[in-house]
Order: C-alpha cells, then structure tokens, then sequence
C-alpha cells in the first residue's frame, strides 16, 4: 500500500456533492447571525445605536462588544512570544472579539444582529447605527513606522524589532567580499480564498451545560483550548468542537477567529443555536492574509562565486491586530531558511513587525518559507548575473553537500541531495536547448526566458522542545489512536485534520500497510475534539511526518499486545511470534492467528460454558492503543524548480510555457496525493508571481475583494506540469517523510519571476502582471534610448 | 435578497404589462440575480422573460443575422447559421465568461444591461445593428447612451437584434486577468461602404474609434496602425489597466483584428 497510488477514499462523496460542510448542517431551532463590520480602516466608535434593529422584524438579539464584556469574554491572543533584540517583549493590542472602542481595518467585527432568518438579520443589521469618528488610516506596510500609533502605547506601530544571526560575522564576510550585491525585494500580500468560506454554529445545551461549535477549522483541539483557556468562554471539557468537512484552509482556518467566540457565545448566551455562514466578500476582509513583507537584503560573494555572507533586513506586516501565528511566520519560519539550500557561513536576518489598518496577517501556505525562499532565490539569480556566471552553475556551486549539515541560523539538515534533484531538473527541463526555444521564440515575436528556484522547507512541525525555547505557547506534537472493533476494522482517530490534503487515504495506507488490514476497513476520524484524543491540527506539511508517525507508533503498540495474545493462543512466547501481512506466526509451524482473529479474542467472545480466556493472565481486555509522537526534528523537503515563460511584447502578457519540479520529499505514501499538493501549491505560487494581490489604497479600503478584482488563477493559466522526485529519507521519523502540502507554493514564485526577469531584462515586483510587464519593457526601451 | 413578486410572462405584451415602477425584466439571470443577492439592487416585481417565445431564435438572411433577446450566448456560439454568416459573433459569444454564464447569459439581457466592458455592444455598433423593442426599432448608435445606460424606458422589452453581414469582421477581446470580462475589445467590421472599429471596455460606453477607423479607411491593414498613438484622455483607469495602457491595447487587439479579417 505504501508508495501506491491508491485512489481518494474521499472524493467519492466530495465530487457528487455529498461533502457534509458547516453550512451543510441545519440544527433545530436554529437562529441566523450577521456581523456588522467597519467600513472605515480606523475609527474611533463613539456609539452603536442597535435601537431600531432590535426591533426589527424577527431580531432576537443585537450584541456589542460591551455584551461581550460584561459577559467576560477575553480577547484574542498572540501564541507565540517574539523577543525583539533589546530583550523586551512583542507588543500586542488588546484584540476583543467584537470591537468596543476602536476599529482597525475594513471588516472588523463591531455587532452581531441574530434573528428569525438570515433575510431578517441582513434587514435588521441596516438598521444598526454605529457612529465613528474617522482617523487617518496606516494602510501601507513600508509607512507604518513612520506614521502615528494605531495602538495606545505601541510606539512606531512596531510589534517586535527581532534578529537572527552574527551579525559581526557578517559584517566581516561582507568587508571581505569580492561583490556586493543587493536588492529591494517586496512579497505581495495574498488573500487565501479557501474554497469554502468561514461559517460557525454554536449550540448551548443548558441542561448538560455543554457547548458545541461547528466550525470550519483546520485544528479544532487547538481552537477549544485557546477559546476555553484564553477567551473563557466555556470549560474544555463541557465544550465541544467539530470541524466537519471543511473545504480548503490554506493556514486561514488554523486558529479561531472573532466570529468563532462570538457565535458560541452567542449561542450560550441566547440558549439557542446560532449560525453564520461567512459571504466571499467578508472573506476577503476578514480572513486573514497572507505574506506582505518588504525586504533588503544583500550577499556577499568571493570572486570565484562563493557566497560568504547574507545580511536581511525586512518589515513585515501585521495588519491591524497580532493573529494567532502571526508573530512566529515572520520570524521562525522565515529567518532561518533565508538561507535557503546554500552553504553561507555566516547570515543575519532582521526582521520589524509592523501594525498597519489592514485584515491580519497570518500563516498561509508555506507561511515564511516562501518569503524566505523568494529572497535568497531572486537574489541569488541576481548575484549569478552581477558576477556573470551561468545561474544554474552558481547555485550548485553554493549548495550544502554534506548531511548533517548544521546551517549557520538555526537548522541542522538531516538529510539531502541537492545536486541530485538540481541536475534531474535541469535535464528534464532541456536546460541546453533552452536558446534554442528562446530563438523561436523571438521568431514569433515573443521574449522567452527560463527561471531557476531551488528550496528547503523545515516541515513537520515540530519538535516540542525546540518550537517552545523559541517561543511557542505550546508543544506541535501530534496523537493518534488505532481503536479496533470486534468484528475486526478499524476507527484510527488523529488530532490533524483532513481539509483537502487526502488523510482519509494516506493514513488508511499506512495503517493498512502496519496491521495488514485493508484499507476499505479503516476509517480515518478527524475533527471532533468529542472523539479522538487531543491534537494539533493540520498546517506546516506536519500531518504526515508527525499525525503519521503518532498512526505508526500507535500501529506498533498493536502489534506488540497482538503478539502477547497470539502468544497466549498459539501456546508459544510472544518473542518468538512474527507478525506479517496480517498474520501473527509462530516461525517454523504452520501456527497462525489473522489480525482479525486477535482482534476478536481480544474483545473476549464469550461461547456458554468456555471459561478460557484467549488473553494472558492480568491482560485487559480490548485492542484499542493510543500514542503520542514528537519528532526530533523538522524535516527538510527540498527541491528544484525550472520556469519557462512566453511572453508578448506588445501586450506584456506573460504564459508560462513549461514547468519543471523535481523535489524530494523523503519517502511517499501516496503519490498520486503528493502530486495533487504539487498541482495546488504551484497554481498558488504561479498566482501569487503572475496575478493575485490584495491591493488596499491609502485610505485603507480594499480594492480587490472580490473576484471581479482579485484575480485568481485559473487551470488555463497553467501548463501540464513536469513532475519528478529524487528521494532522501527523513531520518526525524519512522516514516522516512518530509512533507509536501507547501513545496509548490514556496518553490514557483521566485522560479515564474527569475524566468520573466530573465526575459524582460529588467526588474519587475509581484505579480508580475501585463501591464507592469508592459511598462518595465517600455520604461528600459526610453531609457536604452537615453543612453545612446 | 430582499423578497418580490415573480411574474412569468406568456407573451411580450404580458411583459409589458406586468412591469411597474419597481419592475425587472428577468433574461438569464446572471447580472440581475447577483446584484439582487448582494443587496445592490431589489425590485416588488421581477418579470421572467426568458420563456417568451417570440424572443427566441436566429434567422439569417442574406444581410443580415437577426438574434432573439432571449437567445443565451452557447446557443449564439453554437449556431451553424451564425458562424457562416458572421464568423466573429459567433467567436463572441463563446468567449463571455465561462459555460455556465454562457448557457444562462442572453442577449437581450445583455445589451440591456450596457456593461461598459461587456462585449455584445460592440458587436451590436461593428455590425450596425438594430434593436428590435416591444415599441420600435432603435439604430445600435443610437441604444448605448452610458454606463449602464440605454435608450430603453423603464417598461420596453428588448426583442431581438438584427446584425448586418459584413464583407469580413473580427473581435479580438483582451480580458481583464480577474473578472474575464473585456478589459478592452475591438470589434472591426468591413462593410462594403465603411469600415467600422468599435471598441469596448476601454472607455465608459462602447464607442467607434475614429483614429482607426480613419487609417483602415484609407488602407486595410494592419500595418496601417503601425504609428498610431491613440489618445487616452477619456479612457478608464483603474487597478487592473491604466488608461494609456488600455490604449495601447486597444491598438494591438486592433492590429490582431485587421489581421484576422479576411
Ligand atoms: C462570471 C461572469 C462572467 C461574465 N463575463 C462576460 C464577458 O466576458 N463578456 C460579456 O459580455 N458579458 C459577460 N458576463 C455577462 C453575461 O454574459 C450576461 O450577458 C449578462 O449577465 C446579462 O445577461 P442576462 O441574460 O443574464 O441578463 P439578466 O441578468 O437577466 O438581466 C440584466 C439586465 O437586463 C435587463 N433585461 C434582461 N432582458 C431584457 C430584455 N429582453 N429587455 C430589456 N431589458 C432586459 C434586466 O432587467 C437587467 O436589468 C459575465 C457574467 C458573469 C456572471
């Protein structure tokens, strides 16, 4: 079953419309709730008038912020501590759920209106007087430290001021250097536009005092304990979360959100269940985004190519309010891979995380990796060019060649084999026929160029006590429990959680592949903190290296008790029992029991008048084994991607022609799976290079919030992608993987931009739309015209 | 949405009849539905004219290519007869948006509504169409008055558009990356006595672009654009295309027009 292209168990009920979503669920008595949300990017809330709305035809309730507070509700939380480099702490804004003094972007939450029917609540929620006084908004990422505090007491809008690195040991491998060679670097913000938007349904129970939300989460274990520890909002065990089948997250659906406080505690608070299905439109304003930083950086090179020394400097942007894993995406995840696959000795990353009035920002697929990843991959084209050397020839010149390998920041890099996936790339991307093509190209009247990107991810997060000496709120370990029935299938319960990444058919796989079961016989049960053990949810490309290996160990703990009972049955020593393909044998015999045949007898069938047990003595009864795994370490994806692009010179359209990826994800359970995240996570990467942005203007509005403006790539915007693997086992878990959810996300940005600058000729910023094209060729045109 | 009444109308007049101050007509849905979910719009009275018979169909004469309003764009883009007579609507209709917006969408609906970066108008000006109303017959030149703006009064029905057939014609849509619709079009039509450049989405209502047309009149070719510059003094501007951007796309998609007259 392992490494098998083992069709979707899954798609069956997603592709004939049988997927049971939030908005799916339909509970009795249930009522409808709208936000009110600001339309001003900053504002002071000098009254909400909710008056006439609560009585409106229908309204069951308006509630503010005040409600909220007076019911004691907390705020929402930062859960990562930043240090910035003076030694003080990050510093976060009260962030309420529903606001009670201030606004801070277009979208933020003010009131809910709950009534009859989501018609009335809509009408009502018209008529809700919310009179702000309007403040200058801070709307852009590289003015937010010069502009005036958004928040009382955050000086400079600045959150943290942190840094990574020796920073004399850079200053001496600069001063020492051959070439300098620097470069302004800007990663555009993106919205995450999972398929399927938010929408949350509380319901309060009041003779259990239990509570439950539906949600569209992608890890509801971590979401209870924050909304029962932090926001007080109702105690762990009398509260229940269920992420049901959920349609694309992305990183967006990784921590709760207002919304998710606000409806349960509506919820608890009316004694009625409340629903509230997020529109596209406050999609794309209050979920949170992603990316946003602007960059210098610089290397230093020795005259023979060799990269000495790289020195970062970058403003990230926090929007208006630290969201859950906001601080740790510009920081962690993204300062110590800016040293991307390279041996450079000596690195100093510096990063200032800024407030401005925009959405939040936070993790979205890849979170950090790709803005790490865009830097040292766009600068060291850049550097290639500078030093004139062929860039392919650069950059092998610099990869680290030894495993382990402890990088100069942070990481220490298990496993690899760099020049292995480099030059199977450059053969199957017909690296030497590119000019070739570039001719042709130029015969039509078209401008080709070809573009390199190589990367590391750390993945599989993450070691326990390595995320929490850096700052993490809690440990990233992971659960799972393998519990068997007595007729012999299997309930396997894991604390991620599916949302389109496959679980339901990798997980069975291994399970299948440890138990000898077949996969038909496995159901994979995820999302209801009521069902499986607590989990840290799916983000990070952590599921399999870490959910998966918890399956694995909880796998082996069968097997053990099922020898000890095979043992006992076949009158032998459970040391002598081998287990194979399902069958427990006692070597040498034809003495055998099937998985099922153990399972049965370890659920005790009773027959009238047997009185032997099949268990040895003091043995519970039952099959059911629960474990835990936290990984030793990250584990390192890698890999090298080639862009070819086309491009029209008259209009600055940009096609990319070929796409070329050869990665090594360390061992894969599903092939057919790993290439499906490839797709997804290159069509995301390619539309963050060639289309998507979230524009705000400089009153903060957001102009892109809908799809008539934010521009989504769509399949005829792609190639067929050229797909290959080289393989390197992860040595940080029994599974040998290393993660593949946000490889095509991180690699093909800076592989799309190397190819259009290589084709243009001059600089151009993300996303590299036509008519920026367009203008870069016009603006080298008058100015080549200039110089002569 | 906000609630309404909803009429199916039998017949034109019927239509005509049922529509009050706070009426809509109803073809394919697709601009009236949405903009009534999001709240932009509501109405006491939305009329479905989709089913009348009498705006149904294509006929083709030997001049012309006459289109009935409920006619939705797969069926204009499928049509035998039309891809004969005038191989460039036909290409236009099966460009608009995507398969379910083209099996919905109608024309009627369509010119009616006069989105600025909507394509049928310039077909409807390429071609100098009729429209065919409940009440009259209105020269294309003279229907498009703005931004969502018609020569209809409130309770007039679109029933069909006559196209002339011309000599050779082509429309080459440069759509706008987000929405798909036409960030600029041109539509260039040579009659036997003029040649026609109309151009949508590049300004607030379709319009002809003289600067074209003047040059193609004098030489059909496209190398006859080679040094042109137009001027974008009235051209939109927004997040997606400036103006002077949006002119010189107006003037390649033009020069891809002429070439593919034949
Ligand atoms: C995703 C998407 C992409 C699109 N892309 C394109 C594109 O690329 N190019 C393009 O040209 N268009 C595009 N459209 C528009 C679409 O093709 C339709 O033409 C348009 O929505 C209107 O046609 P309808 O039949 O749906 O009209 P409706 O939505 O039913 O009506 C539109 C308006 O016209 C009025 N109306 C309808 N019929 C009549 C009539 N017979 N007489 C008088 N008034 C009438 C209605 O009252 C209403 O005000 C797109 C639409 C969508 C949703």
């Amino acid at each position: 079953m392992i490494g098998s292209k083992v069709e979707r168990k899954e798609d069956k009920k997603f592709l004939t419309g049988k997927g049971r979503y939030t908005a799916d669920i339909t509970l009795h008595n249930q009522s409808y709730a709208v936000f009110i949300r600001s339309p001003h990017a900053r504002a002071k809330i000098k009254g909400i008038d909710t008056a006439k709305a609560k009585k409106a035809s229908g309204v069951i309730d308006v509630l503010t912020g005040k409600d909220l507070a007076d019911d004691k509700i907390g705020g929402l939380i930062a859960g990562w501590k930043i240090v910035s480099k003076d030694g003080t702490d990050m510093k976060c804004p009260a962030h309420p759920a529903l606001a009670t003094d201030t606004v801070n972007y277009v979208g933020d939450h003010v009131a809910l209106v709950i009534a009859e029917s989501l018609q009335e609540a809509k009408d009502a929620a018209d008529l809700v007087n919310v009179d702000y006084k309007v403040l200058k908004a801070v709307a852009n990422t590289g003015d937010a430290m010069n502009a005036e505090a958004i928040h009382e007491g955050i000086d400079k809008n600045l959150c943290f001021d942190w840094e990574l690195g020796d920073k004399a040991k850079v200053d001496e491998a600069f001063s020492s250097a051959d070439k300098v060679v620097e470069m302004d670097i800007v990663n555009n913000r993106l919205v995450p536009n999972a398929m399927e938007p938010r929408a949350s349904i509380g319901d309060y129970n009041s003779s259990s005092d239990e509570l439950t939300l539906y949600t569209t989460s992608q890890n509801p274990h971590l979401s209870r304990l924050v909304m029962s520890a932090f926001n007080a909002l109702h105690p762990e065990h009398k509260f229940r979360i269920v992420a049901p089948d959920v349609g694309g997250g992305f990183g967006s659906k990784i921590y709760p959100y207002s919304e998710d406080v606000v409806i349960a505690w509506a919820a608890k608070r009316l004694q009625r269940p409340v629903k509230w299905v997020c529109e596209r439109t406050e999609s794309f304003l209050s979920d949170c985004h992603g990316r946003d930083h602007i960059t210098k950086a610089a290397v230093a090179v020795k005259s023979d190519g060799t990269v000495t020394g790289l020195k970062v400097d970058t403003i990230a942007n926090l929007g208006g309010y630290a969201s859950l894993f906001a601080t740790v995406t510009p920081t962690y995840l993204y300062g110590p891979l800016v040293l991307g696959l390279y041996n450079i000795p000596a690195a100093y990353c510096n990063v200032k995380a800024v407030y401005t009035n925009t959405a939040p920002v936070d993790a979205y697929r890849g979170a950090g990796r790709p803005e790490a990843t865009y830097l040292i991959e766009r600068i060291m084209d850049k550097a290639a060019k500078e030093m004139g050397m062929d860039r392919a020839e650069f950059r092998k010149k610099n990869f680290i060649k030894q495993f382990p390998h402890q990088q100069c920041l942070v990481h220490n890099i298990d496993s690899g084999d760099y020049d292995a996936h480099f030059d199977k790339a450059l053969n199957l991307a017909d690296y030497a026929g590119f000019e070739k093509r570039k001719a042709e190209s130029a015969a039509k009247g078209k401008l080709r160029g070809i573009g390199f990107s190589t990367y590391i991810e750390a993945c599989g997060i993450a070691p326990s006590a390595a995320v929490m000496s850096l700052g993490a709120g809690v440990g990233l370990w992971e659960s799972a429990e393998i519990r068997f029935n007595p007729t012999g299938n299997i309930s396997v319960f894991t604390g991620t959680h599916s949302h389109g990444q496959g679980h339901d058919t990798t997980f069975a796989q291994i399970v299948s592949d440890k138990l000898g079961v077949p996969v038909e016989n496995i159901e994979i049960v995820h999302g209801d903190t009521d069902k499986g053990p607590f989990g840290m949810g799916t983000y990070g490309s952590r599921s399999l290296a870490v959910g998966g290996s918890a399956i694995s160990k909880a796998c082996d703990k069968i097997v053990e008790k099922g020898k000890a009972v095979a043992a006992n049955m076949l009158e032998a020593k459970p040391e002598d029992i081998e287990f194979k393909d399902g069958e427990f044998i006692v070597p040498n015999t034809n003495k055998k029991k099937t998985m099922g045949e153990i399972a049965f007898a370890c659920y005790l069938p009773g027959t009238y008048g047997e009185i032997k047990s099949p268990l040895p003595e003091g043995m519970e009864p039952g099959l059911k084994e629960t474990a835990f795994y936290d990984p030793v370490n990250f584990s390192f994806p890698a890999g090298s991607h080639i862009c070819e692009v086309e491009i029209d010179p008259t209009t600055g359209e940009t096609k990319v022609d070929t796409y070329t990826c050869v990665d090594d994800f360390g061992n894969l359970i599903n092939p057919m799976i790993v290439e499906g995240q490839i797709h997804g996570g290159l069509a995301q990467g390619i539309g963050q290079a060639l289309y998507e942005n979230a524009y705000y203007d400089e009153t903060g509005q957001l102009v892109t919030a809908s799809y008539m403006d934010y521009c989504m790539p769509r399949a005829d915007n792609f190639p067929e992608f050229r797909i290959d693997y080289t393989c390197t086992p992860a040595t940080s878990n029994p599974l040998g993987v290393k993660g593949c959810g946000e490889a095509g996300a991180i690699a093909s940005p800076p592989a799309v931009m190397n190819a259009v600058v290589d084709a243009i000729g001059t600089e151009v910023t993300m996303p590299a739309t036509a008519e920026k094209v367009w203008r870069a060729l016009k603006d080298k045109k008058s100015a080549q015209k200039k110089a002569a | 949405m906000k609630q309404f009444n909803f009429h199916e109308a039998k017949n034109v007049k019927d239509a005509v009849k049922a529509s009050s101050k706070k009426s809509a007509f109803l073809s394919g849905g697709q601009t009236l539905i949405p903009s009534m979910k999001l709240r932009l719009s509501s109405f006491d009275d939305v009329i479905n004219v989709k089913n009348i018979k009498d705006l149904q169909g294509i006929k083709v004469s030997s001049k012309s290519v006459t289109i009935g309003a409920a006619t939705t764009h797969a069926e204009v883009a499928a049509s035998k007869d039309v891809k004969k007579a005038i191989p460039s609507l036909s290409h236009l209709a099966g460009m608009i948006g995507d398969a379910q917006v083209r099996n919905k969408g109608t024309l009627g609906g369509s010119i009616a509504n006069n989105d600025p970066s909507a394509c049928y108008p310039s077909a409807c000006i390429a071609l100098d169409a009729t429209v065919h109303t409940s009440d009259r017959k209105i020269e294309a030149s003279k229907f498009f008055k703005g931004m969502f703006e018609t020569a209809l009064k409130k309770d007039e029905l679109v029933t069909a558009v006559e196209f002339k057939i011309p000599e050779s014609s082509s429309y080459v849509k440069i759509p706008n990356p987000a929405s798909r619709y036409a960030m600029v079009g041109v539509y260039v039509a040579k009659h036997k006595k003029d040649v026609i450049c109309a151009v949508t989405g590049a300004q607030a209502v379709v319009y002809r672009c003289k600067e074209i047309e003047k040059e193609l009149g004098n030489n059909f070719s496209s190398d006859s654009l080679n040094n042109l510059n137009l001027d974008y003094s009235e051209m939109n501007s927004d997040i997606h295309a400036s103006a002077e951007y949006r002119a010189s796309l107006v003037l390649s998609a033009a020069q891809k027009a002429v070439a593919n007259c034949k």
